[in-house]
């Protein structure tokens, strides 16, 4: 019976497996096997193997670091400090999703109900905002809210808003955390907006017809045909989006290395900086195990979803 | 559209006037940043100067791209990043291209455990990687090396490229090759002959993907490339600009345009495609 439905799933597939060299499917999946052990399995138990080793620099150049059992972890958790982080890490996702999933849904529809010249026109701008390389963008953005000359600053003070000439954002933890939101932001909405955009399109039109010879209005259409069709893709992209920004690194480091003081630090922030500036690698383990754990309850949900997705598996 | 063509004309289109308005700032917003960048790029240090921002090119120079060009290093890391992406690339794309052709075409046991596998890698934590990633590069001995960050950046884009090409892979009739086996092709020529060529968008589409994530990364190169300063990639050169340019924002402007240009024109050649790859790669496989 499975083999019957196995056979529908891939019309190739059973006739394939009657014929010799079995060993072929093995041998084509070998280097990814490989290398995903290597590079990904071996990084991620050798990441647990230290947070529960006394691993500083000495142990980075001699080895032979022993075992400490907890106490890095129970280091890691007495400290108020990492609970700060914490609290500010789910802010910071909270805050940057929220405002994605918004913005991508209102971008998506507005595409929907635009000509097709105008809408080319804001397609062609949404990927180029979403091609432009992090790093070139996060420059960018600095110059922006360059405190001198910076057009953000100047528009600001035309606004009537005088208080922000020569105003520097990157000196103050809440206004650099406002930028890296925008930034985030900025980078992230284009790629969620088109998916959205392109989920909408797979909305048979009769649906919306039937649906207005009905007599359901705008809203009534947007709940009761919109949203249900929307949902599998929505979720995915949500997903998507809490692991990517959970996980944000170059743009917060690139910007303000965490700062000032410890403003802008998240998780993946914070354990770098534990290990590369402290030279504690057991303790920046321990975080990113934590963070690994936090991630994964985020992971389960989106597999998930995707094997939804993928029915054919 | 149909909707408006229902009510009268002139009344359709106060009621999409909200709307144009709409499509218009999303457009600007999204194009704003990049279409500075470029301006300030080309324009003379006295008018980046001005009091009140030029929002439109009066005189044109190429002087900051000569500096960001001559500054220190520049066409080395150029060079670098291009090597580390394009190793990456190739690498990713043969291999995939065989776990891609064993999970669409062939059945056998473990095909579904495997799926899983390549799944959860494309999700994985890469930025909790760093510390390990570390440590096993000092072990090994592949500590400021770009050899070693080809592997990373193969491994990072390795899951996403295995799932986009088996997309692809299964949307072409696997009765053609059929086909050609049956006109005395073995499997491996019919693959060869007919498969492949059809395949080439999705080869397009992702070693795009694969190029923008190697190009762009970040995280890693500036983890593992640390005391041979040679071996660094644009973006940790680029991410210190105050370093070598100070508050030039000019030449801080023309190495980003630099910087961003084969990405962007790769996009843009490719964006039907690609939009059509992403779709297929990350929703129906």
């Amino acid at each position: 019976m499975t083999a019957a439905a196995g056979a529908r799933r891939t019309p190739g597939a059973e006739r394939a497996a009657r014929t010799p060299g079995a060993l072929w499917p093995y041998l084509l999946i070998a280097p990814t096997v490989l290398g995903t052990a290597y590079l990904l399995l071996y990084p991620l138990v050798r990441n647990l193997v230290i947070s529960f080793q006394t691993y500083g620099m000495g142990e980075l150049i001699r080895g032979g670091a022993p075992f400490a059992g907890l106490a890095n972890y129970r280091e890691i958790l007495d400290d108020t400090v990492f609970w700060e982080v914490v609290r500010r890490t789910f802010w910071w996702t909270a805050v940057n999703v929220v405002l994605i999933m918004v913005l991508a849904t209102l971008v998506a529809l507005m595409l929907q109900h635009l000509g097709r010249r105008t809408r080319l026109l804001v397609m062609s701008g949404l990927v180029l905002a979403w091609a432009s390389p992090v790093i070139a963008t996060t420059t960018v953005f600095q110059w922006l809210f360059s405190s001198r000359l910076g057009v953000v600053n100047w528009l600001l003070v035309r606004l009537g808003f005088e208080s922000y000439e020569n105003y520097s954002w990157f000196a103050n933890g809440s206004s650099t955390f406002v930028i890296l939101v925008l930034l985030v932001v900025w980078q992230s909405v284009p790629f969620a907006a088109i998916t959205l955009h392109a989920a909408l399109l797979t909305v048979p039109a009769e649906l919306y017809e039937s649906a207005r010879l009905d007599g359901a209005g705008a809203a009534r259409i947007f709940r009761s045909v919109t949203l249900p069709m929307l949902r599998p893709l929505f979720a995915l992209v949500l997903c998507l989006e809490v692991i990517w920004v959970f996980r944000c690194f170059a743009q917060i480091w690139a910007i303000s290395k965490g700062g000032p003081g410890d403003a802008t630090t998240t998780l993946p922030v914070y354990a770098y900086r534990v290990a590369q500036s402290l030279h504690r690698y057991d303790l920046g383990a321990a975080v990113s195990t934590l963070t690994v754990l936090l991630l994964v309850a985020v992971l389960v949900v989106h597999l998930r979803q995707m094997f939804r997705q993928e029915g054919e598996l | 559209m149909n909707r408006t063509s229902a009510s009268p004309v002139t009344h359709a289109r106060i009621r999409r006037l909200p709307l144009h308005a709409a499509a218009l700032l999303v457009f600007v917003l999204s194009v704003f940043p990049v279409y500075w960048m470029v301006l300030t790029a080309f324009k003379p240090t006295q008018d980046i100067q001005s009091q009140t921002p030029l929002f439109l090119p009066t005189s044109v120079t190429l002087d900051h791209f000569t500096k960001a060009v001559q500054a220190d290093g520049f066409w080395l890391f150029w060079r670098n990043s291009l090597a580390v992406t394009a190793s990456c690339v190739l690498l990713a794309l043969i291999v995939a291209l065989g776990a891609a052709f064993a999970v669409a075409r062939l059945r056998w046991k473990g095909r579904r455990g495997f799926i899983l596998m390549v799944f959860i890698a494309q999700v994985a934590p890469w930025e909790a990687l760093l510390i390990p990633m570390y440590v096993i590069a000092r072990d090994t001995d592949m500590l400021d090396k770009l050899s070693m960050l080809t592997l990373i950046y193969f491994m990072i884009t390795l899951p996403f490229t295995i799932v986009t090409l088996r997309g692809f892979l299964t949307a072409i009739p696997v009765e053609l090759e059929e086909a050609a086996q049956v006109d005395g092709c073995t499997r491996a020529a019919a693959f060869r002959r007919i498969t492949l060529p059809l395949l080439a968008p999705g080869l397009l589409a992702t070693s795009l993907f694969g190029f923008i994530t190697a190009w762009n990364e970040f995280a890693f190169a500036n983890m593992l490339i640390i005391k041979n300063q040679d071996d660094r990639t644009l973006p940790v050169w680029l991410s210190s600009f105050s370093n070598v340019f100070g508050t030039d924002w000019g030449a801080t402007m023309a190495a980003s345009t630099l910087f961003a240009l084969p990405v962007l024109v790769l996009f843009l050649v490719l964006q039907g495609r690609v939009a059509s790859g992403m779709t297929s790669g990350a929703v129906k496989g």
